[in-house]
């Protein structure tokens, strides 16, 4: 295991404050289901590891205010897949927490964490850009909100800047009738990474979000408002076009291990159907949602 | 360099204080500095969970996480579940049912079953398959650890 030095702030200014001095020799740990594996195999060489877990403000919560709901930055997978109102309003958000490996990581890894590691394959990538969510960040400049599909730039590579850190997830809740799924691709049932993570919401008003990752250095949005794909009576010959232009910007990696790039381009269009049906039934399904 | 920090914890239902190494993990320190060999070393990336422990009630792979992140918090070990050296049910229900074959998972499988059963006394095939997929069976023994937690629950419902 890589030496470190351990600090364990009790506010967020003193988070900042070492995080701002150390810059890039700090690393944050919060669940360290990432962090630990990367400092036992020293592709992560920090000379400082800072504990976000005493901190007040950061203390697992889920709640609604304002007319969004906050996860704070503590807070773990296994919060948000039992928590009654992400899965009456944020399906897609459940249904990808739900299947982040093992009920031990789950038990371990945060939301925050997830994104901070900006993995492609990250599970509540594409849900977070579906659900809209903005990422609150504290910093030596006090508070920033930047939305989800501002915040991931490549693998580990976010547009946090020195010395800030995210203090919680927020999602709008949404002013029309939505349906939202998440539906991934595995190389077997059970825990894996996923080859392709696909989240899909559907709202009333005819506007389809889709996000995908997993196929390129960041996960990505797309947004239709021709309300094609929203009409649920409109044949998915009809709905093709839009789709494929959606699909458009996906670029798999011929070096990953999980699947070729072929056989992800193949699979991403039929997660792009499936993930579009489900959330179409659950807008219009009624007791489906 | 290496940073030691004093850290309190209940383990396995003692108020323990110890001093410990701050990169090493929380299985560094159970195995190597307590010498509570139940909790395995495996993958130490947390795929097999030979090391689960419950940490609060929740499992945890104790290989993911710093013994210093266990500073005031319960944990517990396999160690910590027979009573009074008598084996508990959940114990018992693996050897009735010949769940344990080589036998490395098994400590990880029994606190990841403890842990379902404590939540949920009655759970069903599935909900087992769910709670028991972080813990790797390389004998493929999983039919019988699947009846042996349906049966040691059955036995504490009794």
């Amino acid at each position: 295991m890589h030496p470190f030095r351990y600090a364990r702030p009790d506010s967020l200014a003193e988070a900042v404050r070492l995080l701002d001095e150390h810059g890039p020799r700090a690393q944050i740990i919060a669940g360290g289901t990432d962090l630990v594996i990367g400092l036992r195999d020293r592709t992560i060489e920090p000379d400082v590891v800072i504990d976000l877990k005493r901190i007040p403000d950061l203390a697992p919560r889920i709640r609604l205010v304002d007319g969004r709901l906050s996860i704070s930055a503590g807070t773990v997978m296994s919060d948000i897949e039992s928590d009654a109102a992400i899965a009456e309003h944020f399906l897609a958000l459940a249904e990808s927490a739900a299947v982040v490996g093992s009920v031990q990581i789950r038990n371990r890894a945060t939301l925050a964490g997830n994104i901070c590691n900006a993995s492609p394959a990250a599970d509540t990538a594409p849900p977070l850009l579906v659900h809209r969510a903005e990422v609150v960040a504290f910093g030596p400049d006090g508070t920033r909100r930047i939305p989800i599909c501002e915040f991931f730039v490549r693998s580990r590579q976010t547009t946090l800047r020195r010395g800030e850190l995210v203090t919680a997830v927020e999602l709008p809740l949404p002013a029309v009738r939505t349906g939202d799924s998440y539906v991934r691709l595995t190389r077997r049932r059970g825990t894996d990474l996923a080859s392709i993570t696909m989240g899909c919401a559907v709202d009333a008003s005819g506007t389809t979000l889709l996000a995908y990752g997993s196929v390129g250095p960041k996960p990505l949005l797309f947004s239709d408002d021709s309300g094609v794909l929203a009409d649920a009576a409109v044949p998915d010959e009809a709905k093709t076009p839009i789709l494929e232009t959606m699909l458009a910007e996906a670029s798999p990696s011929a070096r990953s291990v999980r699947a070729s790039p072929e056989y992800r381009l193949a699979m991403l269009r039929v997660l792009a159907v499936r993930a579009l049906h489900s959330a179409l039934r659950r807008r219009d399904g009624g007791q489906a949602r | 360099m290496s940073e030691r920090t004093s850290i309190d914890v209940r383990l396995n239902g003692r108020p323990r204080q110890l001093d410990v190494i701050v990169h090493h993990t929380l299985l560094e320190v159970l195995r190597d500095q307590l010498g509570l060999t139940g909790s395995k070393e495996c993958c130490v990336v947390g795929e097999c969970g030979a090391c689960t422990v419950i940490v609060d009630g929740r499992t945890v792979n104790s290989c993911l996480m710093l013994a210093v992140e266990a500073d005031g918090h319960d944990i517990r070990t396999v160690e910590g579940l027979a009573r009074g050296g008598e084996l508990d049910e959940l114990q018992q229900a693996f050897l009735d049912k010949g769940a344990t074959q080589c036998g490395f998972c098994i400590p990880g499988q029994l606190m990841s079953a403890e842990a379902l059963l404590e939540r949920n006394a009655d759970p069903t095939v599935d909900e087992i398959h769910e709670a028991l997929a972080g813990n790797l069976c390389r004998c493929a023994g999983y039919e019988q650890i699947t009846d042996a937690v349906l049966a040691a629950a059955e036995a504490r419902r009794r």
